[in-house]
């Protein structure tokens, strides 16, 4: 009995051994597969062929596709940035095969449109995408919602963005703020709250991690902007009344025209320039602000830091 | 201990041989033949496309199904037949008849896909009318695809340590499919959360990763394959194969023969 | 040393659908087997003769129990090296020839390449197949199987050689042969060890033998020895229609076939018989002491036992 125990004890051994040096190797493998996935289901753009391919299996196939883009543009990522060169044709193909996967109308509506690097910068694309959508869906509101963000964010028409609200509004099943969003975008109502409506329905309105960090990144760009505007208009009216500026904002808390220190929604103060302008403490850690920020310099690059 | 080991897989070579399994070539030739003249009517540019990437999937997938239909007979079907009990009354081991099966089954495939890969290379030489520099590449997929049959080979080998034939193959096959969307499944494990995501990960780590090993449409395209991918692939793969090689010996071992 | 040294070997299985009920096929086994001996492993089907064998050959696991082969552990991989074996009903991969099998067979037996192909030969002349040397297995007929069979399982010159049920399917010159070959093994030394349900070949060839039944030994003996006790009758063959009323009165039984008569009658009555049949002018073919066959003391093991253990 001697040899056959010791022959289990090897076969067990390498059994063990194989199985822990296959996993890793299999780690080292995904890693340098990373991109390689991707590009691998792009070799065949032609929805038409791929059609023939899943041999009827369609519905599979775009669920694959449509797996491996959250997989690679959602927050679960590796890399520390997103090309988001691929996405296009990876939702156009996706919702070749199944025109009802409505999450990639969501994704293709919220980062097709904005320009590198938060986005594939092809607005264009993103209008295409969703109206393909609403063709083969016509009773989803949110395709409808995200056509009218699209053409009040990216193109600024006033009057194809009132058409979609209002289309999507007459839905049996829609969102309450669809009437409201067709009645502002109509009256070119103020930019500020109009935006902020727009985010934070988006927000609400879905479950999907990386459209809401986007929504709620968008919703404190907005808020930073609109303070900066606010607190600069202040300190102008300081110049105005007393002939100079402010030596800092603790000035403007003395006249009693704010409450305690103004902070971003980071939670980091305001700071008053010494030409009047305010800027915000750490211009690197807000994304999407158009205000605040020091000369010549444009919002940040966003960095995959959330990791949750 | 060697010598019984290559006297096995000899045999098992043999066996496979004078079933008749190398037919398979010529059917593998008709259709590549065939393929190849109709492509060389059709557009120009994509005919070194099509050659290699059908060319590369049927040697795949012939292998495949020889690899699961002989390596399923290997073990439960001697031990059906009874072939093997004046086997097991010599002196040879059992683990060095589960390891002889497999090299004389791994054997039999690599001679099949040797004579493929010929028919690969003319049918390329026959539409291209010459060869490319890129074409070197088809070898790293053929590699690849030896790669593979050493997986599914072992695979087939440690079912058919303790099932059916029919089971076997149903399993190996199974895995196959399963294998082949391994990538698919290791995202989709580290997207899910709790008991479910450990339970995919421990799954998709288990399941064979075929998807690696398939570089069939990068070297149609004319591609590079990074050389830490072969080198890893390959650890992979032999890895693979020993582990389900000493499974398939640890429950042979202890078989007690009807 | 003992050829063969069984120590309680003990086989039993689960069965039933919910694997709950055990049968046992071979209750604690305790024999022993000398070297140079033709041994005989008697029973009727399923009695466990195979189970015996296939756990001798480490084809099955006991399940308690030990035995020693050679004065080695069962399970050590070279005492393979010293036995043959041939089971019953044996099947060969068939798309071999024999001399290929024999070949095969050989170098996993370890016999030296120089040595090999004469040796096949030689086995495949021995056992009478020399012409079928290139016929493929699968046309093999059954007798012809057999003989590979045996070819196989002295191929390598072991000293014990293990056979099960060996004469089954064969004619009777196959058998006569197979006779022959267990005789020429034991002129060479060999110990045989081999089971079997028919009683004449164990009572012709044997030196001792074993009863099992129903998974549990009931008899072991010197065949010399449970067959040389006399009945205490003869047998009395002569030319007659009839047998003669004074045989008759000595209390003889008589059977009549053709011109021939046997009578049975005590072996006291033995001179008296023969004064009748010479008063009588009848003309005496043979008379026999009977002895008591191995067939007797086989259905007497088989007989169902109150007690465990019953010994010879």
């Amino acid at each position: 009995m001697k040899t056959t125990r010791r022959v289990n004890w090897i076969a067990g051994a390498v059994l063990l051994l194989s199985l822990a040096g296959a996993v890793g190797a299999l780690h080292a493998v995904d890693r340098i597969r990373q991109d390689a996935t991707l590009q691998d289901t792009l070799y065949i753009r032609s929805s038409k062929t791929l059609r023939r391919l899943s041999l009827g299996y369609t519905g599979l196939l775009a669920d694959i596709y449509w797996t491996r883009a959250v997989q690679y543009f959602g927050f679960q990522h590796h890399n520390d940035s997103r090309d988001f060169r691929l996405l296009a044709p990876l939702l156009e193909v996706a919702t070749e095969l199944d025109p009802k996967l409505l999450p990639a109308y969501q994704f293709g509506a919220n980062f097709l449109a904005p320009k590198p690097p938060n986005g594939a910068g092809k607005p264009d694309e993103a209008l295409a995408l969703i109206r393909f959508g609403i063709e083969h869906n016509p009773d989803q509101w949110r395709l409808y919602y995200n056509l009218g963000f699209i053409y009040y964010t990216e193109f600024k028409d006033y009057a194809g963005a009132t058409d979609a609200f209002a289309r999507g509004a007459k839905l049996p099943v829609t969102n309450e703020m669809m009437p409201v969003l067709a009645a502002r975008m109509a009256q070119h109502a103020g930019e500020f709250e109009t935006a902020r409506m727009l985010w934070l329905t988006t927000y609400q309105s879905t479950k999907e991690p990386a459209i809401r960090q986007n929504a709620v990144q968008h919703l404190q760009a907005l808020q930073v902007d609109e303070d900066v505007t606010r607190l600069e208009e202040l300190v102008a009216k300081y110049r105005q009344l007393s002939g100079k500026l402010p030596a800092g904002l603790s000035d403007l808390e003395r006249a009693g025209w704010i409450r305690g220190t103004p902070m971003d929604p980071t939670g980091r103060p305001y700071r008053l320039m010494s030409d009047g302008r305010i800027e915000v403490d750490d211009p690197d850690r807000i994304l999407f602000i158009t205000k605040g920020l020091p000369p010549g310099m444009r919002s940040p690059q966003p960095k995959v830091a959330a990791r949750n | 201990m060697k010598s019984r080991i290559a006297s096995v897989a000899f045999n098992t070579f043999r066996e496979a041989v004078r079933d008749r399994v190398l037919y398979n070539l010529i059917a593998f030739a008709l259709l590549l033949s065939g393929a190849a003249i109709l492509v060389g009517q059709i557009s120009i540019d994509i005919e070194r496309l099509v050659v290699v990437n059908l060319g590369l999937t049927a040697v795949s997938l012939f292998g495949v199904v020889i690899a699961i239909f002989i390596g399923i007979g290997l073990v439960s079907k001697e031990i059906e037949k009874r072939t093997l009990y004046t086997v097991l009354s010599r002196p040879v081991r059992r683990w060095e008849f589960v390891v002889g099966k497999f090299f004389g089954l791994t054997g039999t495939l690599v001679v099949n896909t040797f004579f493929m890969a010929i028919g690969v290379f003319l049918a390329l030489l026959y539409v291209a009318h010459k060869f490319e520099a890129m074409d070197a590449w088809v070898l790293v997929a053929l590699y690849f695809i030896v790669l593979q049959f050493l997986i599914v080979c072992a695979l087939a080998l440690f079912f058919s340590s303790f099932s059916t034939p029919l089971m076997s193959a149903v399993f190996t096959f199974a895995l196959f499919m399963i294998g082949s969307l391994s990538e698919d499944l290791r995202g989709f494990a580290s997207i899910t959360r709790g008991i479910g995501g450990w339970l995919a990960t421990a799954v998709a780590y288990l399941v064979p990763n075929f998807s690696a090993l398939n570089v069939i449409n990068r070297v149609a395209h004319g591609d590079a394959v990074p050389g830490r991918l072969i080198l890893y692939n390959s650890i992979y793969a032999l890895l693979y194969s020993a582990m389900a090689i000493s499974g398939a010996v640890l429950i042979f071992q202890r078989r007690n023969l009807k | 040393m003992a050829a063969i040294e069984i120590l309680g070997l003990e086989k039993s299985y689960l069965t039933g659908f919910w694997r709950k009920s055990t049968k046992q096929a071979l209750r604690p086994l305790h024999l022993t087997i000398e070297k140079g001996e033709v041994f005989g492993f008697l029973g009727p089907n399923g009695a466990g003769k195979t189970t015996t064998l296939k756990l001798l050959m480490g084809l099955v696991f006991p399940t308690a129990g030990s035995a020693r082969i050679l004065d080695m552990n069962l399970h050590d991989p070279r005492v393979k090296a010293h036995i043959g074996f041939l089971p019953e009903q044996p099947y060969f991969y068939d798309y071999l020839t024999a001399q290929e099998l024999l070949e095969y067979y050989g170098q996993l037996s370890g016999v030296p390449a120089k040595e090999r192909s004469t040796r096949v030969e030689q086995m495949l002349a021995r056992v009478g197949l020399q012409n079928a040397a290139r016929t493929q297995l699968r046309k093999f007929s059954k007798g012809m199987l057999q003989r590979v069979g045996l070819a196989q399982a002295i191929l390598h010159e072991p000293e014990l050689v293990f056979l099960d049920e060996p004469m089954s399917g064969l004619d009777p010159m196959g058998r006569r042969e197979v006779r022959d070959l267990i005789q020429q093994l034991r002129q060479e030394g060999k110990t045989v060890f081999f089971s079997t349900h028919i009683l004449s070949d164990a009572e012709a060839l044997c030196d001792r033998v074993a009863v099992i039944h129903q998974g549990e030994l009931r008899g072991v003996g010197k065949v010399a020895e449970l067959t040389s006790q006399v009945q205490g009758k003869v047998e009395i063959s002569f030319y007659g229609r009839s047998a003669p009323a004074a045989l008759l009165s000595l209390g003889a039984q008589a059977r009549v076939s053709g011109d021939m008569v046997n009578a049975i009658l005590p072996e006291e009555q033995q001179e008296t018989a023969l004064d009748v049949l010479r008063r009588e002018h009848i003309r005496l073919i043979s008379l026999t002491p009977l002895r008591s066959s191995l067939e007797e003391y086989y259905i007497q093991k088989l007989q169902p036992v109150e007690s465990k253990g019953a010994g010879a």
